[in-house]
């Protein structure tokens, strides 16, 4: 069962990323494949034994980047003539697919190596309440910090979306 | 969990990781780089869950749920300077936007 579960999910979130780079036609289709791609994504997390994760996923990834994603592509109006830019020549394609499939090639004898049998882990291993904890006690000096930089986003984003910058 | 380890979930990630690389390099849509970051970003966390689980350990969570918390604001950011682009240049294409390329 979570056999079938790993391939259905990481073929769904495979086959969609490669959707999200290949959809020429409007950035609202990658948009939307990159929505599967962050569920399939989320449904990983679950496999992993790493539910909060799997749920932030879902709530951040799925229901908020990408969200803000539509409202700019709707926003901006692209069609016609403006919508895909003019793709790179061919001498950039083919650099780009060695780079690419280079990365692949060390990315996946490094993570060969990741061929250990996993260990049991507690019963609340990835809960909300596991994290939570850690969160709030190891991690508070973190938190804050992440806060801080959260309110330093939505300060420089309104400064940057103003219509004039002066 | 049968035949699936955490070398199964490290060759997506490293596959999603490539993917968005290709994203990066080959297309010329600002937007659509931009998401091809987001998925470098996922790649990255899905290493990073996997690698948690692994040694039963999670730490690697917490981390995943940083860059989560850095990814959003980072999108927040962009999608900003994107808007600002489109407004003074009237354009998504980042040809259009050489003025710092020597």
């Amino acid at each position: 069962m979570r056999t079938a579960l790993f391939w259905i999910f990481s073929v769904m979130a495979v086959g969609s990323a490669l959707g999200v780079v290949g959809s020429l036609r409007s950035p609202m289709n990658s948009a939307l494949s990159l929505v599967v791609s962050m569920l399939a994504l989320a449904g990983l997390y679950v496999l992993l034994e790493a539910q909060f994760v799997g749920l932030i996923q879902v709530m951040v990834y799925a229901g908020a980047i990408v969200v803000l994603f539509l409202f700019v592509i709707m926003l901006l109006n692209l069609r016609g003539s403006g919508a895909v830019g003019a793709e790179s020549q061919p001498i950039m394609k083919a650099i780009g697919a060695i780079v690419a499939a280079g990365a692949t090639f060390w990315l996946a004898r490094t993570l060969a190596s990741a061929r250990a049998p996993w260990p049991d882990v507690d019963e609340g291993f990835g809960t909300t309440r596991a994290i939570g904890e850690a969160l709030y006690t190891d991690y508070v000096l973190s938190v804050q910090v992440a806060g801080v930089l959260l309110l330093a986003g939505i300060v420089a984003a309104v400064v940057l979306a103003k219509k004039k910058i002066d | 969990m049968g035949d699936v380890s955490g070398f199964h979930f490290q060759i997506v990630a490293a596959l999603i990781f490539a993917i968005g690389a290709l994203g990066v390099l080959l297309r010329r849509n600002i937007i659509v780089m931009f998401m091809s970051i987001e998925l470098m970003l996922n790649a990255a966390n899905l290493s990073l869950v996997s690698f948690s689980r692994e040694i039963g350990n999670d730490q690697g969570q917490i981390l995943a749920f940083m860059v989560m918390v850095v990814a959003a604001v980072e999108v927040a950011v962009g999608l900003a300077i994107i808007i600002s682009l489109v407004r003074n240049r009237d354009t998504v294409n980042i040809e259009d936007a050489s003025q710092m390329k020597w």
